[in-house]
């Protein structure tokens, strides 16, 4: 359904997107994720057509985008980071107006705005103003404009930062429902919980895919790398597995210490710190390999790409 | 360990007909780690304001390292280090000058103190770079050394970490724990859920109201009533809808290449593949799971 390939765009000596691949299938969820400036808005730009690319191609439903631009664009339902509203307006006139703005008949508006409403679960609030909107309902009034032309792809920028997770839940619900009906979503999250709720992931840097997969696929990465580590007196225990030569990372994680080993180094470990420890009087309540996150996945990568 | 720093008893605090905080109370204790958790609105940065006397409450009273917070503000203030939201930092002054500008604040006269508190945070190579020019990582970084410099015993980040990318998040609680592990005590509000895990206590809070409060493997363990699985099922969405009808589910979702599903006690991972296999749906894979904060955050909030 979205097709990118060897996208490019820079803005002066920045290369905010820098040969960037994607294929994402009808029905499917991907998540972008990566550091602030990786380039995942700009991503979501070039991918609305809000953006030019300097290079590259990007076919929407096999429609290409530089050449069918309004085609292309009709089949995307765009929610920027920043969603503006007019304050003044009720819901039902500012979705009509993002009604007009797609194009979309006036005979057709109408029924389509209650539908809409009723399916993001604003129907009752049609006639509220929208700067009296809590900031979850208002985010809802936003993928409602964002869905309102019957959108193919659905393009969502941070969608739900600072939300009460009860919001977050029905907004989950909400997408799963679009997703049954064969739309492609496209998200970029600073959860990463949120990230590992989507068929796939793709972690950005420098404008560039690091990794991309099943969530499960890039944990399997570091399967058997993570030990968890919990006793006393903690700051010894973080000192001597800081100091354990296979120990790359010691993180604390509440009264937990999570440490990322190297690769088929678990037994070793476990055997060196536990005799270390009992050698220095601290006591180990716990020290057993838990399964990682795609947290330290990512930060492993980093660390090997900073290091290379 | 038990030093009592932080005491809310009934904190109430009203804008006109909505109640912003609601009747809080909470102890922190020396050494805690303490996440207070919740969205956007929730109360938390009205909660802090009242402990260091910024903000009269309706009703209720605080205490910060044993100081009242109505009677005693300029005692608390110059004991505690605070850390707004919008981090206060002067654009147009170096790393350096903004620390000093802070050290001349709390009445810091040693300079080597700056020198230090630049170190600790890995600061040092950016002192001389105005702090405009610095990226959000960092500046979270300036901040907090701002915040720092007087040596406080007691921290008090408000959404410390609010728009920083998950690897500068995670990487400033290591800074945290460096702190932390000097004996000192950290309250931290955060709306990321996925953050309770780095406290040793979180309280979790809505609308107004702390709903709990507690170590986050204790919270997992009350707070849940059911149980959590990892669902493995193709094709995926179908498998959905089939765990969303069966009985004694309370809540299906997406996790990824497979699905996540939270049921009561009475379930068993042998009743759930059979009744998927009833829908037919064969050789499902059905796992138990721990819960996360999120999921008790749903639970606490009773939705």
């Amino acid at each position: 359904m979205i097709r990118v390939n060897d996208l490019r765009r820079s803005f002066g000596d920045l290369r905010a997107v820098d040969g960037l691949s994607l294929s994402i299938q009808k029905g499917e969820i991907y998540a972008l994720v990566g550091p602030d400036g990786a380039g995942k808005t700009t991503t979501l730009r070039l991918l609305c057509g809000a953006l030019q690319p300097d290079s590259g191609h990007i076919h929407l439903a096999g429609i290409d985008l530089q050449r069918q631009t309004e085609q292309a664009r009709a089949l995307i339902g765009y929610l920027p980071q920043r969603f503006s509203l007019y304050a003044e307006l009720t819901v039902l006139e500012n979705l009509r107006f993002f009604a007009e703005v797609r194009g979309l008949p006036a005979e057709e508006w109408h029924p389509r705005s209650s539908e809409i409403l009723d399916f993001v679960g604003l129907g009752e609030f049609a006639d509220r103003r929208a700067g009296l909107l809590s900031g979850g309902m208002k985010q809802k009034l936003g993928l409602a404009a964002a869905l309102v032309h019957h959108p193919k792809i659905l393009l969502l920028d941070e969608p739900t930062g600072g939300v009460d997770p009860v919001t977050r839940q029905n907004f989950w619900q909400l997408i799963i429902r679009l997703l049954r009906q064969d739309v492609a979503v496209l998200i970029s999250t600073p959860y990463m919980d949120e990230a590992s709720r989507c068929h796939r992931v793709g972690f950005l840097q420098y404008g560039r895919l690091l990794i991309e997969g099943a969530p499960s696929e890039i944990v399997s990465r570091l399967e058997g790398r993570v030990l968890e580590l919990v006793g006393t007196p903690r700051r010894l225990l973080k000192q001597i597995a800081s100091d354990d030569p296979q120990v790359q990372n010691a993180h604390s994680f509440g009264d937990r210490l999570h440490l990322r080993i190297a690769a088929g180094s678990a037994e070793t470990v476990m055997r060196r710190l536990g005799s270390a420890i009992a050698a220095q009087a601290g006591s180990i309540e716990r020290l057993r390999p838990v399964k990682p996150g795609l947290e330290d996945v990512f930060l492993d990568l980093l660390e090997s790409a900073h290091a290379a | 360990m038990d030093e009592l720093i932080v005491e809310a008893r009934d904190l109430t605090k009203r804008f006109g007909d909505f109640t912003a905080v609601d009747h809080v109370t909470f102890q922190v204790h020396r050494g805690d780690v303490l996440g207070y958790l919740g969205p956007n609105g929730s109360g938390k940065t009205t909660t802090i304001r009242m402990l260091l006397g910024l903000l009269l409450p309706d009703e209720g009273s605080g205490t910060v390292l044993g100081y009242d917070s109505v009677q005693d503000t300029e005692a608390i203030r110059s004991r505690v280090g605070y850390m707004s939201q919008k981090f206060a930092l002067y654009d147009e002054l170096t790393a350096l000058e903004n620390l000093s500008f802070y050290a001349g604040v709390y009445g810091v006269r040693d300079d080597d103190r700056l020198f230090q508190v630049l170190e600790l945070l890995n600061l040092t190579a950016l002192e001389g770079i105005r702090a405009g020019e610095l990226p959000i990582g960092w500046r979270q970084r300036l901040a907090l050394a701002t915040a720092i410099v007087h040596e406080p015993p007691l921290l008090i980040l408000d959404e410390p970490t609010s728009g920083v990318d998950p690897i500068a998040r995670r990487a400033f609680w290591d800074l945290i724990y460096v702190l932390a592990d000097q004996g000192v005590t950290a309250f931290v509000t955060t709306h990321y859920m996925d953050e309770a895990e780095y406290c040793s206590r979180v309280g979790v809070m809505r609308r107004g109201r702390l709903l709990a409060m507690d170590t986050p493997s204790a919270l997992k363990q009350s707070a849940l009533s059911g149980m959590v699985w990892d669902v493995h099922a193709e094709p995926m969405l179908e498998a959905l809808e089939m765990l969303e009808s069966l009985p004694g589910i309370a809540r299906a979702g997406l996790a990824g290449d497979h699905l996540r599903a939270i049921t009561d006690r009475t379930v068993s991972a042998r009743d759930l593949q059979a009744r998927l296999a009833g829908c037919g749906l064969q050789g499902a894979s059905v796992v138990q799971i721990e819960p996360t904060l999120e999921d008790v955050f749903l639970a606490l909030a009773g939705e």
